[in-house]
């Protein structure tokens, strides 16, 4: 028993999972409401779980995951933005969809997919975690399967998904192939032994290019917008958020536990990638006009920053990609809360920027929640999402890339155009038609408690936030 | 002392009123912000009445450790106190000349002045190197709204050039600070003021803090956002960025640029006279081309504002005293030009020149007051601009003979553009039957300008009460940048004794 401790977290979501799934078979559409607040009660159970064994147990199954800080963390930012992109749907699926149960099942298997994203130490574990998630994101994606987009949204999710899948696979095979281990301390043991063999090098580029792929870094962003736009916004919420910070911390892991001699490899590729996400989410998003097609944009301009933080190396780097990852998911989560909420008068959904017009004078708490979410996400102080930026930067500094860190910067000043463009909409123009009210309390707490977050508050966070992160970095040296 | 952490309450009162603002409705915003001001004046006032001259460098310090290595550090010297009291001087005649002007969104309108106090007066109190990018930064959003929702046709344009613009300059400096955090471990400004960063560093550091302060001085090429701004801004915008936020730069200046990279500043003498020297002559230029008011007065502003950074980088004391000088003069009397020129843009909703003309007639007070700000604009002996400005080109010609020269040419046509401002609108004939019959100053618009012309006037006959303060705290500067002061070509004996000349001779 005392083997599976370590476990916990991962055994309550697939258990709970299996059990939701039936529920959810046999109670129908009536049953939705109760299932997704199970579901809600399971992903909050497996955090509280992670407190103990599942946070130092240290390498368990042969090394196969790793129980370490760094995964806990990680799960501590998934389990609460899956249960989140849950109560995101509530009062969605249920104009018309059949089956508004499975939504949340559809999750909870996601979520232990990313779990085991965090904690995988060993590339097969990283390839089934990846794959379990992508599994349920593809399904997802296409959840509405009666609207075209939705439909499009999640074909196109799964064929490109499939190819970096198989890219990524195939980049595993050679990595085994050159070294003869899965293990990441066997990869970094092999690729210390002196300069890297081109075949390792192909190796490396081919997985790190299919996780690319999955943290929509350019030049492997293309599916991003069509996904996030075509997506139901629950969903697309649920994508911006959990998936991305487990994707984008499994590539930490890599890169730091299995590739960590070989940084000089793969850091020329993490910088490029860095600074062309940041370039091309901030000027892509200039000419949109969809509100969920610009937050697509602002995400991959968001994985650039993290990925300067990578690009860093080291135990600041990675302490601070953790903490831009863990503030991010809240800016990203309280925005896309906020989308959810722009219905015309029907009751519909909109997603045009234009709707949001005059929105300060028919809504002010409304347009100033979505006003910070911008300036938080555009990096602007005294906003709390100034802070994650400036430790990224601190760390990209720290380890003497200073002109990486210029051109990162100069990247906020081009995207802090669109962000300003949204709120120029909702303060400075003329009233458009009102949005519908919408009576769902739970999330008008969570965007208020995402906002306060974010808010200049947030800087009480720094202490606790900041060593927490560093300890989480340092469980990986 | 009392215990009462003074400095955090400068911060915190206005943010609590500009809460209180947003829950009430117009009439009530308007007595809730003029309130707030009013106790920032005398929260301020205390704070000269206590400062104490000869006393500690840094006062009115606390210190809250955050976590994370940022702290709630706040501290004053002299310089910071007198920009202090400048800002809570100012903030009550802004909002006093908002009480007509805006109608629309009123509550809203007073939280974003009083979130702007809050950060400037949090700017000048800090003492942590973050919590100042924070505050300066910040400063940005609620100036944003302010052009962008109050101000004129083409405010859209002017708030995204405005807040892109010191955006770009901003963000350059937080790379240098961060750079300057790891280098010396300590994110204190006091301690960075000693610390020594290597030769090459300091150069680079001073440019990426140019890049900042030049912006938002705002100096010649990267002026174009102020003018724009200006223009579109509604008149206590335009008061409070001329008066306020532009001493930003300045201030940046003297708290990083020279004490922090001493060695790097002295390198970039030329080119921060040049920079000066062309802002000086070429915007007094465009400014006398101007048909706008509010354009030509901003125009004005960055020609002052090159006095600045003339007696700034002449690294004496008569320069140094002379910039500090004129950027408080600067913000009184360019104040109360905006205002001036608000209070016949109210009763014309025109800035154009040619629209006046003989307000003398009609509107006497009026013209009075103007004329006495146009005069302290010039430079007038008596009046705050003559002692900056005066003080400041000593220090330069100290520095350098050839840009005193060309920054005197500043003052000639400084004279020209004002006085012929001055006498188009309110001399020659009445052209216009509107513009005739405009009635004279309301006792409201008597109280807003009339407290700034007693200051004007203060400040031009006995500039000590102001220069007192500071006296030490620029002293300690020079001090810093003793080694590498600028030998100067002049052979100037004022304010030094043969003594001292000897060893001029000596290096």
């Amino acid at each position: 028993m005392g083997r599976f401790a370590p476990l916990l977290p991962e055994l309550i979501l697939s258990i709970g999972g299996t059990i939701l799934m039936m529920v959810a078979a046999f109670t129908g559409r009536r049953g939705s409401s109760v299932t997704s607040w199970l579901a809600v009660g399971l992903l909050l159970a497996a955090t509280v779980a992670l407190i103990g064994a599942p946070s130092h147990a240290g390498p368990i199954f042969d090394g196969f995951v790793g129980a370490d800080l760094f995964a806990s963390f990680g799960k501590a930012i998934i389990f609460p933005a899956a249960a989140v992109a849950i109560i995101a749907a509530h009062g969605w699926f249920e104009r018309g969809t059949e089956h508004a149960s499975e939504y949340a099942v559809l999750i909870v298997f996601s979520a232990v997919g990313m779990s085991v994203m965090v904690s995988a130490t060993s590339l097969v574990a990283l390839y089934v975690g990846l794959e379990l998630t992508s599994l349920a994101s593809y399904v997802l994606a296409a959840y509405r399967r009666t609207d075209e987009r939705s439909a499009e949204a999640g074909l196109k999710y799964f064929v490109l998904g499939a190819l970096a899948s198989g890219i990524l696979l195939y980049g595993i095979s050679l990595l085994y192939g050159f070294t003869g281990t899965m293990s990441f301390t066997g990869l970094a043991a092999a690729f210390g032994r002196g300069a890297p063999t081109l075949g390792l090098l192909f190796g490396l580029v081919f997985v790190l290019a299919g996780l690319a792929f999955k943290i929509s870094a350019v030049p492997f962003h293309m599916w991003t917008p069509d996904v996030y736009e075509g997506a139901p916004t629950p969903v697309t919420a649920f994508f911006a958020s959990a998936p991305k910070a487990a994707a984008v911390l499994l590539a930490t892991r890599l890169c730091v536990e299995g590739l960590g001699p070989a940084t000089d490899a793969w850091r020329q590729i993490v910088i490029f990638a860095a600074l062309a996400s940041i370039f091309l989410g901030a000027v892509a998003a200039w000419g949109q006009t969809n509100i969920k097609r610009l937050l697509a944009y602002s995400s991959i301009n968001n994985v650039g920053f993290a990925l300067i933080g990578l690009a860093a190396a080291g135990s600041a780097g990675v302490s601070s990609v953790l903490f831009y990852m863990a503030v991010y998911v809240v800016m990203t989560l309280g925005a896309f809360l906020c989308v959810l909420w722009m219905r015309n008068s029907d009751g519909q959904p909109v997603e045009e920027i234009a709707t949001l017009s005059g929105l300060a004078q028919t809504r002010p708490g409304f347009a100033a929640a979505i006003a910070i979410f911008m300036f938080s996400l555009a990096g602007i102080p005294p906003l709390f999402g100034f802070w994650p930026k400036l430790v990224v930067f601190r760390a990209a500094i720290a380890s003497g890339y200073i002109s990486l860190a210029v051109a990162g910067i100069l990247g906020t000043v081009v995207g802090a155009y669109y962000y300003l463009k949204i709120i120029k909409v909702m303060y400075m123009d003329e009233p458009a038609e009102p949005y519908a009210r919408i009576r769902q309390p739970v999330q008008g707490a969570l965007i208020l408690l995402a906002a306060v977050l974010v808010s200049p508050l947030g800087y009480l966070l720094i202490g606790p936030l900041g060593s927490l992160t560093d300890k989480a970095a340092g469980s990986l040296f | 002392m009392s215990g009462l952490p003074l400095l955090s309450l400068l911060i915190v009162v206005p943010l609590i009123a500009g809460v209180l603002c947003l829950l009430v409705k117009a009439q009530g915003a308007r007595w809730t912000a003029l309130i707030a001001t009013l106790i920032e004046l005398v929260i301020s006032i205390y704070l000269w009445a206590q400062y104490n001259p000869d006393g500690a460098q840094w006062q009115f310090q606390e210190l809250h450790p955050v976590g994370g290595g940022v702290n709630w550090a706040l501290g004053i010297d002299g310089i910071a106190l007198m920009l202090i009291v400048l800002t809570a001087f100012l903030m009550p005649i802004c909002i006093g000349a908002s009480w007509r002007a805006i109608e629309k969104r009123v509550p809203e309108y007073m939280a974003y002045f009083l979130l702007m106090e809050a950060l400037i007066m949090g700017s000048f109190a800090a003492q942590d190197l973050f919590l100042f990018y924070i505050f300066f930064e910040g400063g940005l959003i609620p100036m944003y709204f302010i052009i962008g929702i109050w101000g004129g046709a083409e405010r859209i344009k002017a708030s995204y050039k405005f807040f892109l613009y010191t955006l770009f300059g901003s963000v350059l400096m937080l790379i240098a600070m961060l750079y300057m955090a790891g280098t010396a471990h300590t994110t204190s400004i006091p301690a960075l003021m000693a610390y020594d960063f290597s030769k090459e560093a300091q150069t680079f550091l001073f440019l990426a803090f140019l890049a900042s302060f030049a912006v938002k001085l705002p100096m010649w090429p990267v002026h174009t956002w102020l003018p724009d701004a200006h223009v579109q801004a509604p008149t206590a915008g335009s008061v409070i960025l001329a008066g306020v936020l532009l001493k930003l730069g300045g201030y940046g200046f003297i708290r990083f640029s020279l004490p922090m990279f001493p060695d790097g500043s002295a390198q970039f003498i030329p080119l921060m006279f040049i920079l000066s020297g062309i802002a000086v002559v070429y915007t007094s230029l465009v400014a006398l081309a101007q048909r706008d008011m509010k354009k030509l007065i901003a125009y004005s502003s960055v020609a002052h504002m090159a006095f600045v950074t003339f007696g700034l980088f002449a690294m004496n004391r008569q320069g140094i005293e002379g910039a500090m000088l004129v950027m408080l003069g600067h913000g009184l009397v360019s104040g109360a030009l905006f205002l001036c020129v608000g209070v016949v843009y109210d009763r014309l909703h025109t800035r154009e020149i040619d629209r006046y003309g003989g307000l003398s007639d009609n509107m006497p007070g009026y013209a009075l007051l103007f004329m006495v700000f146009t005069m302290a604009s010039v430079g007038l002996p008596g009046t705050s601009n003559f002692v900056g400005e005066f003080l400041s080109l000593v220090g330069t010609y100290h520095a350098s003979s050839w840009a005193a020269i060309v920054a005197t040419t500043g003052i000639i046509l400084g004279a020209v553009y004002m006085l012929w401002l001055y006498w188009r609108i309110c001399f020659g004939t009445q052209r216009n039957a509107d513009a005739a019959a405009m009635p004279d100053l309301s006792p409201r618009e008597w109280w807003l300008l009339a407290p700034i012309a007693l200051a004007v006037f203060w400040m031009g006959i006995y500039p000590e009460s102001f220069l007192h303060p500071m006296r030490n705290d620029v002293g300690r500067l020079i001090t810093r940048m003793e080694r590498v002061q600028p030998a100067g070509d002049s052979k100037l004996t004022l304010g030094k004794g043969a003594a001292h000349m000897d060893m001029g001779h000596m290096h």
